[in-house]
């Protein structure tokens, strides 16, 4: 298991170098930089030439590489040009929310996806199997911001039932110890602030779950009414098991594992969908200064930002990859 | 029809699976035979002739909705006498496992691949015998180390790929018997498995059925097996039992025409080298309805139109008595007392005249698996 652990930590260098090297040419390529965005339309050539000197944009292309991938491992991300504060810390400050919003929106998939798909595959043909099937193409074709949109107007703005904006109440006082509104809480016990957050995550984290359970609920739904047919399965009756043994052990544990490698590709792809619902609600994560990043072509703070995005999702697909051969132990002998 | 109530009665049996917007399909078309406690029954006959869908439906186990089910399968328990094909899913739970077992086909896909195969001994027990922890786990090894698994404490703790294909039905019989079930359904358990474990799996069978009075239906197309060891033998065809004999009467005086073909296109390894098999001709496809006539009459070198004019009767063989008596002692001995009369499903019976000039003498095969041998 560790051995399994370790190999696939080194499998993680030649990826990471890979998409570097994609990353830098990409900056390479680009057109319009920093020079067109920094300065004003009407400057002189020369002007633009002293300021690509300055950002060091006239070395060979090699030292540029291995000067950018150093930095990159020291941590340095850069300068944003929008802001002037390093990009690193324009993250720090603002990962912490985005990450909550994004686990958030998966445990609300995961925790309606899977009961919802399981139940969809037993009552095949139901009424209740046909709302499931066709309420998850209706989640997959709705894109998120109009969803998002529809919850801020209605649920937030017309009823008031829930805030529209922020992920804390105005003047409510909280203990900073990691920037996650709800753990922090709970760790220092300001119960007020743990409700007030989750009231703040409910219709973001929902509008955000749309797509990952939709797509869980039908994948789940698919991979239970393949293993109901399995051999295994009818021995587990055979053997005269009750109902809810056959179930869970023999059912449900090899129904999920489909369901678990989705799980990880789904999480990656939430931290980009985030940018969307994050502007809809003025969520202070990551997505609303990417939003701003992209209008003021500020390369640090988008290279930093594809940067985070692949990293963490090369870790997901690391966890997935080992729960994976925790739940699956065909996985582990290869 | 016999004095003392058998183990288990099954009578016209029938299963009838909806067809979806097509005609319905008739799995199993009547078929009746009895268990007896410690006697091995075999159903005998092609792909796609109701042999798999009547073990299904005695073990309860075919799909909800969809299927009709017909007939009586009566089980005698200690306590009452219930019939498997009425009594309530709940009861069926109860009854499965603990009265009545089965072994499948293909044991890797059997064997759920993400549970150790100690918990798939061990949750048998803990459901029928209230066994748990360090005393379930002692009574799994014990029940592995029976069905000839080597290190069975090492076997409790591996899953299903880790073990070899004799293994995993080694596995599959030792749940099969943990609870000591009176009556065991074995459908095809050897086809997964090279020839010389197919004969290490047949003996363990045979062992368990001699040794706690089990009664076994042996379910298989491989006449091999059915001569190594069943002692009565139900031939079906089409859904239906066409000849029912005990072992020695069947091999040595077969009179229904498909199973003198069954038996004509076993490859022998005395054979003169070269010499062409004589198959049955045509395939299953080729029937007709019973409710026509006989079903494998367009198959059939005996047929007249006769065979056309409905369904043929179940009767017993004309001479039987006199053939019968000309077996070999033992078995025939065995046979009159327990088991099956021959009886056949034919209006142009194959007579003992006909089949002398046919490869078949006594059992073709004892041990089980020597066709297999020369096939492969």
């Amino acid at each position: 298991m560790l051995r399994f652990i370790v190999r696939r930590l080194l499998q993680l260098i030649p990826t990471l170098g890979g998409l570097s090297i994609l990353l830098f040419v990409w900056l390479q390529r680009l057109p319009g930089g920093p020079e067109y965005a920094l300065l004003p339309d009407d400057a002189t050539p020369e002007q633009r030439a002293e300021l690509r000197e300055s950002l060091g944009l006239d070395e060979p292309v090699t030292v540029r590489y291995l000067a950018f991938l150093r930095r990159i491992l020291e941590g340095d991300l850069g300068t944003s040009l929008a802001t002037g504060r390093p990009v690193t810390e324009e993250f720090l400050t603002r990962f912490p929310a985005t990450f909550e919003l994004s686990v958030t929106a998966m445990l609300i998939a995961v925790a309606v996806g899977v009961p919802l798909g399981y139940l969809a595959a037993r009552r095949r043909g139901t009424a209740l199997d046909f709302m499931a099937v066709g309420g998850s193409l209706l989640g997959i074709c709705t894109p998120v911001f109009f969803l998002a949109f529809i919850l801020k107007v209605v649920l937030a703005e017309q009823l008031g039932w829930f805030p529209s904006a922020f992920r804390l109440s105005p003047g409510l006082a909280r203990t900073d110890l990691s920037g996650l509104v709800i753990l922090d809480g709970l760790r220092t016990g300001e119960l007020d602030v743990v409700w007030d957050g989750l009231l703040h995550l409910a219709l973001p984290g929902v509008a955000l779950a749309s797509i990952p359970l939709a797509v869980i609920v039908r994948m789940t739904r698919a991979s239970v009414l393949e293993v109901v047919g399995e051999d295994y399965v009818r021995t587990a009756n055979a053997k005269g098991l009750h109902r809810n043994t056959v179930r869970t052990r023999h059912v449900l544990r090899n129904a999920l594992l489909p369901v678990v490698t989705s799980v990880g590709l789904l999480t990656g792809a939430l931290f980009s969908g985030a940018v969307l619902t994050e502007s809809v609600f003025a969520f202070p994560g990551i997505g609303s200064f990417i939003y701003e990043a992209t209008q003021t072509r500020d390369y640090p703070v988008l290279t930093g930002f594809i940067l985070l995005i692949a990293t963490m999702y090369v870790i997901i697909n690391l966890l997935v990859d080992i729960s994976y051969s925790l739940l699956d132990p065909r996985v582990r002998a290869q | 029809m016999s004095s003392s109530t058998p183990l288990l009665a099954v009578d016209e049996l029938s299963v009838v699976f909806d067809g979806h917007g097509s005609d319905e399909v008739r799995a199993v078309d009547g078929v009746s035979f009895t268990l007896e406690e410690g006697r091995v029954t075999g159903l005998v006959g092609e792909s796609g002739c109701g042999k798999s869908v009547t073990s299904l439906a005695l073990m309860g186990l075919l799909p909800d909705r969809g299927v009709r089910v017909g007939g009586s399968a009566v089980m005698r328990l200690p306590e009452d006498r219930v019939d498997l094909l009425t009594l309530p899913q709940r009861r069926m739970r109860d009854l499965r496992g603990s009265q009545l077992a089965m072994i499948f086909q293909d044991p890797l896909s059997s064997l759920n691949p993400v549970v150790p195969i100690g918990r798939q001994v061990t949750e048998i027990l803990r459901r029928h015998r209230g066994l748990r922890g360090s005393v379930a786990d002692r009574e799994a090894a014990d029940l592995l180390d029976r069905v000839g698994i080597p290190d069975p404490k090492r076997r409790l703790r591996e899953y299903p790929h880790q073990l070899s294909g004799g293994m995993r039905q080694r596995a599959l019989i030792a749940m099969a018997v943990a609870c000591r079930p009176r009556v065991m359904i074995a459908d095809e358990p050897t086809t997964a498995l090279d020839v010389t474990i197919q004969a290490q799996i047949l003996e363990l069978l045979r062992d368990l059925v001699t040794e706690e009075g089990t009664a076994l239906l042996m379910i298989t197309h491989d006449l091999g097996v059915v001569a190594g060891l069943c002692d009565d033998i139900n031939v079906l065809y089409a859904g239906r039992a066409v000849e029912t004999a005990p072992r020695t009467p069947l091999f040595s005086d077969p009179t229904h025409p498909y199973t003198v073909g069954l038996l004509s296109s076993i490859p022998r390894l005395d054979a003169p080298r070269g010499e062409p098999l004589t198959p049955i001709r045509g395939s299953v496809n080729d029937n007709i309805a019973w409710s026509q006539g006989c079903a494998f009459a367009p198959r059939c070198d005996h047929y007249t139109m006769e065979c056309l004019q409905g369904p043929p009767e179940l009767v017993a063989v004309g001479t039987a008595a006199g053939v019968e008596g000309g077996g070999s002692g033992g078995a025939s001995a065995g046979a009159s007392g327990a088991g099956a009369e021959h009886v056949h499903r034919c209006v142009n019976p194959v007579r003992h005249a006909d089949v002398a000039d046919q490869p078949v003498t006594e059992s073709p095969a004892v041990a089980g698996g020597d066709e297999e041998e020369a096939q492969g």
